[in-house]
């Protein structure tokens, strides 16, 4: 269903994303792992259309559909979701408010009928209950006064509401404890399935101890230099980034 | 720099979209001609059945006004104003009164149905008799329709609990000495430019008297609209809460689309006993011109409320998005010991509208305090500033103002000003002023659109959070329709 073929893209003319080929299959999770600077959030910012990233070359096809050509919005009308590195605070937006307005442009563009305050609150209730979150949670002002582990949660909130078909978690564990690394994880888990996929972002093989995934691709100065089965995790544990690269070149 | 480059892009493409108010309604109408001098004066006040004192005291105010200079200290530019280029008088030719819907006007019902005034409201409004229609409502409305209001909604309801609610020139026909008490006793005739201009020929506005210790039962609301062509609004409204009374205002505003300006110069004056307490709040939506500055409202308001009382208190809530120029700086003179000023404030300016606009606080009595709460937004080419007065006077021990200014810019050809002036003559006074400027972030435009907004909509949810503090002194069923109004009046600022 995402098909990354021969990816290029800069930012500020450096180019970062040097001919990247991907394929994630419908209903298959797979972990992107690589050293810092080797390109993994621009990949995250490139498929969920942030403008600073110019595109250089290659394509990015998602169900069919030229994902490139297609603006932020469009894309999340699509399917796709990021959980942000940094998620971002919304002064005076409350979460609730922000999350029903979020959804309901979703299932506008859709053409699904869209749900009111009270609809929304108790699937959102329910969803908050589920992910051991505090209700105040959904009061709050978007990001606003959360601390590092509360935004990451609440972008697995989120994500838990807006129920994409693409996830890209762009290192959602960094900063997280062991017990909010796990609500991450059931997050991520409770919605595996035929109709989800997800790309995990991650420095650290801990996260993928919670959520296995189906394939694991090293990135190095921006291109994918090794592919495996969740054992390569473990192999990159064990060995480290600059043992894998020297192999690699 | 996406977000700047994408609202020039959008105010290179984006033509006036959003102004849905902008009708104009088919009525017979009694026009003055155009021109100002004594003779027009007269002929308002004859065409009002007014009594001689009101007649002297406008002339009084035509003299003063005659003595004075436009003001230009604010920031604002326009092209001179012709005022013997306008018409002074225009009201909708009356008929006798309807008996029921079928008879009234189908233009004005229209017109009413336009403003969003609910259908049994409509009809009270067209002059059918109340009695004849059923069930209740919540909010008693008067409205201004050019120069006249046409009629007063619930004023029965109104007046079981003791309160006047009625147009300002009934008002001098039926309570005269209430009228003469106040009228002017806030804003006198020549206290600046527009307000002599408004004393010497105003035609009508609301009154309300709030007698001693009542609680009004019901939210007052005015609809103003500019109608008719190269005519002046210049409304009057009085209110006066008596001691541990307390009442809540709403007013309303829009105007039809036009290529000419047209000028708006009301006076509003408030005053509080002991004790009471009064609410005031605007949502201004008057035409704000096209994309490229053409046409649009003039906007030149003297708004003030004295606290006379002890413990009184007047909260200034308004929400500004319309006009092409708005001149206006509601205030509060802190007369009464322990009383209370209030000031919250959105001002939006899109394209080419400039505002200038705050408040004024002055304390005379002690322990008196003050809070002041704006939040300017400029998108497109517009500038908007905040101007603010906090005057402590030698008596006030004990004053206490709090001052919040905040702007948020979209875009970089638009301009946010703010111009405090801080005089404190009482060594216990306490005055703080905080002050931000904050851009919209792409990352936070970014954000939203991730999650599936668009643009525009995640600007509007920005703006609205952004605006929180004030949005939420408005009554509930107005801070919906603000919300709105913000949405559409940011239309197309960004792309």
């Amino acid at each position: 269903m995402l098909e990354i073929r021969g990816l290029s893209a800069a930012i500020e003319d450096k180019p970062i994303l040097q001919g990247i080929d991907l394929t994630v299959p419908q209903g298959e999770v797979h972990a992107i792992m690589g050293p810092n600077g080797s390109g993994k959030s621009t990949l995250a910012y490139v498929l969920s259309g942030r403008e600073d990233y110019v595109v250089t070359g290659g394509s990015v096809m998602f169900d069919g559909r030229d994902l490139l050509a297609m603006a932020p919005e469009e894309r999340a009308a699509a399917g796709v979701f990021l959980a942000f590195q940094y998620p971002v605070e919304l002064p005076g937006v409350g979460n609730a408010n922000f999350l029903r307005t979020a959804l309901n442009a979703l299932r506008r563009s859709r053409g699904e009928g869209e749900l009111d305050a009270v609809q929304f609150l108790k699937m959102a209730r329910a969803e908050t209950r589920r992910l051991a979150m505090p209700d105040d949670m959904l009061r709050r002002n978007v990001n606003v006064g959360f601390s590092g582990g509360e935004k990451k949660r609440n972008e697995v909130l989120q994500m838990a509401i807006l129920r994409p078909r693409l996830a890209i978690l762009d290192e959602t564990d960094s900063g997280l404890d062991i017990d909010a690394l796990k609500i991450v994880a059931d997050g991520v888990n409770a919605l595996r399935g035929p109709e989800f996929s997800a790309l995990i972002i991650t420095h650290y093989q801990r996260l993928l101890d919670h959520i296995v995934p189906d394939r694991v691709h090293v990135l190095s100065d921006g291109r994918i230099i090794r592919s495996g089965g969740p054992e390569l995790a473990h192999e990159l544990e064990a060995k480290g980034y600059a043992d894998m690269v020297a192999e690699a070149v | 720099m996406p977000v700047v480059t994408e609202t020039l892009d959008a105010l290179k493409s984006v033509t006036q979209s959003g102004y849905k108010w902008g009708w104009e309604t088919d009525i017979e109408m009694d026009l003055a001609p155009k021109g100002l001098n004594e003779g027009t004066i007269r002929l308002i006040s004859a065409r009002k059945e007014e009594p001689e004192w009101l007649l002297a005291w406008r002339l009084k105010a035509y003299a003063a006004w005659q003595q004075m200079q436009e003001p230009h200290w604010a920031r604002v530019e326009h092209a001179p104003i012709d005022y013997q280029d306008l018409h002074y008088y225009a009201a909708p030719k009356k008929k006798s009164g309807p008996k029921s819907l079928d008879e009234v006007d189908p233009e004005l019902l229209r017109t009413y149905e336009k403003l969003g005034i609910p259908l049994k409201e409509r009809a009270i409004l067209a002059g059918v008799d109340p009695a004849s229609i059923e069930g209740g409502s919540q909010v008693a409305v008067d409205a201004v329709f050019d120069s006249v209001s046409v009629a007063t909604t619930f004023r029965e309801t109104l007046q079981k609990a003791g309160v006047i609610f009625c147009p300002i020139s009934e008002a001098v026909r039926d309570y005269p000495e209430l009228v003469q008490q106040y009228l002017g006793s806030v804003v006198p005739v020549s206290d600046n430019f527009f307000a002599a201009l408004n004393s010497a020929v105003f035609t009508d506005g609301s009154f309300v008297y709030v007698p001693k210790g009542v609680r009004c039962p019901m939210e007052l609301s005015t609809y103003f609209r500019i109608n008719a062509r190269s005519t002046g609004q210049f409304e009057r409204t009085l209110i006066i809460a008596d001691a541990g009374s307390y009442v809540s205002y709403l007013e309303g505003c829009t105007a039809p689309m036009r290529d000419e300006n047209q000028l708006h110069a009301a006076v509003v004056e408030l005053i509080a006993h002991d004790d009471a307490q009064i609410k005031y709040s605007t949502v201004q939506n008057w035409y704000p011109g096209d994309a490229e500055g053409r046409g649009g409202i003039y906007n030149f308001v003297t708004k003030r409320g004295a606290c006379r009382g002890a413990r009184s208190k007047i909260s200034w809530t308004q929400v500004e998005t319309g006009s092409a120029i708005t001149w206006k700086y509601p205030s509060c003179v802190l007369l009464g010991d322990d009383s209370v000023g209030e000031f919250y404030s959105v001002a939006v300016t899109n394209n080419c509208q400039q505002a200038d606009t705050g408040t004024k606080m002055i304390h005379i009595g002690r322990n008196t305090k003050s809070t002041i709460v704006s939040k300017g937004i400029s998108a497109g080419r517009s500038n908007n500033t905040y101007r603010g007065l906090v005057r402590v006077l030698p008596k006030a021990t004990g004053a206490r103002n709090y001052t919040q200014c905040d702007s948020l810019l979209i875009g970089d050809q638009c301009g946010a000003h703010t111009v405090p002036y801080i005089e404190s003559r009482n060594p216990t006074a306490k005055v703080e002023h905080e002050a931000t400027t904050s851009k919209i972030a792409d990352d936070q435009l970014f954000y939203c659109r991730q999650r599936g907004l668009s643009e525009e909509d995640a600007v509007n949810l920005i703006v609205n959070g952004f605006c929180k503090e004030v949005l939420k002194e408005l009554p509930i069923e107005f801070a919906v329709e603000a919300q709105k109004l913000l949405a559409v009046s940011l239309e197309g600022s960004v792309g």
